[in-house]
């Protein structure tokens, strides 16, 4: 495995075949009276977020804490940038206090990439602008192998703002390696430009029709409609969205009963996917999030346990 | 990791110590070893260490049911994340953890190893165990007891005690995990 965990190009379908068995063993620590494992005591994990995140930061928190790693977290609201202070100085200055793992989200496409190379600490990215979202799409995957056992030829459909979409674009290099066949689905305003040559390339099709690619689906992952974009004029209005792209009651009833629903959170209801569908029992949307510690759980113990370089 | 595979794995190099029936004499033997020193099957639970500890477990469950007619509830510890030299060498995935339904609160539990060596690794299953539960009694049962302790730890019950120098080599193959069966020094 390479040091840092930036792209999921990054990662060889071993090295996601190893950190999914790894996944596997720390899930059971979530049911455990004690949740904690040693094999990080001492090292230090540094959460630097520079975008809001719920779910994600605090799911990075329990893994670092759960394998006794210490952790801090560090808001880019509040912290020296907000005065002025440059990326690289933030970065430098906090790599210089002793960091072993810098899990860092920014609002700019490849700033992961590019503090990897200001610093020695493990670099895993979080999320950078519209670019990649790694631990995401791991969990993702992950999720849909325990329901559904191998991808292989196994068919995802992908739905919603593909434009703006880090996770897709993670998704896509994961699901593809994993030997699924994707579908991406969006409408015309919402489908990133030059999809053509990208989906010849990786091995993916691409729908601005949802009812005609649902009945073949044997998972379906719905993206969240980011509310700062409606009024980009993407589409008409959230009703009319809801209408054409989103998971609403009459479109979960042409699913399969055992097909999982995955969302990334956090859910508009009732914009992407409607309540029925979020709450359905196939549903995996908590799924995703307790395989989301998980995977970080074995992201982590992979990239910061062995031997120091 | 290794896995019963087309061809016949070929042998190990070095002198064979311990034959399959002699492996199959030694675990009747701890059995009942068990057995007497807990004065039945009443409260034991067996946790093997993986790989080849949870299939020694195992086979002396079959004893243990064989000759008193309780099943006597195996599990398997794993303890790969407790290791003192995970930083030496790098990040190996765990293997499977698994207690029985019942847990290990109150039970005797007697930890199943191949090879007791340096004892770090029972060390590592102590602290593992610490995190799971809390067992009235612990013991240890291992096939081959080869020496060179370096913590104050011992076997209750040993297969073979084999003398060995620290350069040599310890081979134990099982034919659940490996395909073939014996304990093998070189």
């Amino acid at each position: 495995m390479e040091r840092h965990l930036l792209s999921i190009d990054d990662l060889s379908v071993d090295d996601i075949t190893t950190l999914f068995a790894t996944a596997a063993e720390m899930h059971d620590v979530q049911r455990r009276e004690v949740k904690k494992l040693p094999a990080l005591r001492g090292r230090t994990v540094i959460n630097l977020f520079f975008e809001d995140s719920t779910r994600t930061r605090s799911s990075f928190e329990i893994a670092g804490k759960w394998l006794s790693a210490d952790t801090i977290n560090i808001t880019g609201k509040g912290s020296s940038t907000s005065k002025g202070e440059s990326l690289r100085d933030t970065v430098l200055t906090i790599a210089s206090m002793g960091v072993d793992a810098l899990v860092m989200r920014h609002h700019a496409s490849g700033a992961a990439h590019q503090v990897a190379q200001w610093i020695d600490a493990a670099v895993i990215n979080a999320g950078d602008g519209t670019h990649e979202h790694p631990t995401q799409a791991l969990l993702d995957a992950y999720t849909l192998t325990r329901r559904l056992g191998s991808l292989e030829g196994r068919h995802v459909v992908i739905v919603g703002d593909l434009t703006h979409s880090r996770v897709f674009r993670s998704n896509i290099g994961c699901l593809t390696r994993l030997g699924a066949r994707v579908t991406v689905v969006a409408p015309p305003t919402l489908m990133p430009s030059g999809v053509a040559a990208w989906s010849a390339a990786d091995g993916f099709a691409t729908s601005y029709d949802l009812d005609e690619v649902l009945p073949t689906a044997d998972a379906v992952m719905m993206l969240r409609v980011q509310r700062e974009r409606m009024s980009g004029g993407f589409f008409p209005s959230p009703r009319e969205y809801a209408v054409g792209y989103g998971l609403t009651r009459d479109r979960l009833a042409t699913l399969g009963p055992d097909v999982p629903i995955c969302h990334p959170g956090p859910m508009n209801r009732g914009l992407e996917i409607a309540a029925d569908a979020a709450d359905a029992a196939q549903s995996a949307i908590l799924e995703q999030v307790s395989a989301g510690v998980a995977i970080r759980m074995s992201v982590l113990y992979h990239l910061l346990a062995g031997e120091a370089s | 990791m290794s896995t019963p595979s087309g061809s016949p794995p070929q042998e190990p190099a070095g002198r064979v110590v311990l034959d399959a029936r002699d492996i199959a004499r030694a675990l009747t033997r701890i059995s009942h070893e068990i057995l007497e020193r807990n004065k039945g099957a009443e409260g034991l639970v067996l946790l093997g260490i993986p790989t080849r500890g949870v299939g020694l477990a195992e086979r002396i469950a079959a004893r243990l049911a064989e000759t008193e007619g309780v099943e006597v509830p195996v599990g398997s510890l794993d303890i790969t994340l407790y290791r003192d030299d995970l930083r030496r060498q790098p990040a190996r995935g765990p293997q499977p953890t698994s207690l029985p339904a019942g847990g290990i609160d109150g039970r005797t539990v007697v930890l199943v190893d191949d090879v007791l060596y340096s004892g770090r690794t029972v060390r590592a299953a102590l602290d593992a165990m610490n995190d799971l539960g809390r067992p009235d009694v612990v013991r240890l049962a291992v096939l081959v007891d080869r020496g060179h302790r370096e913590l104050p730890i011992r076997a209750d019950h040993v297969g073979k005690n084999l003398p060995s120098a620290r350069t040599e080599r310890v081979m134990v193959r099982l034919q659940e995990t490996d395909g073939q069966e014996g304990v093998w020094i070189s």
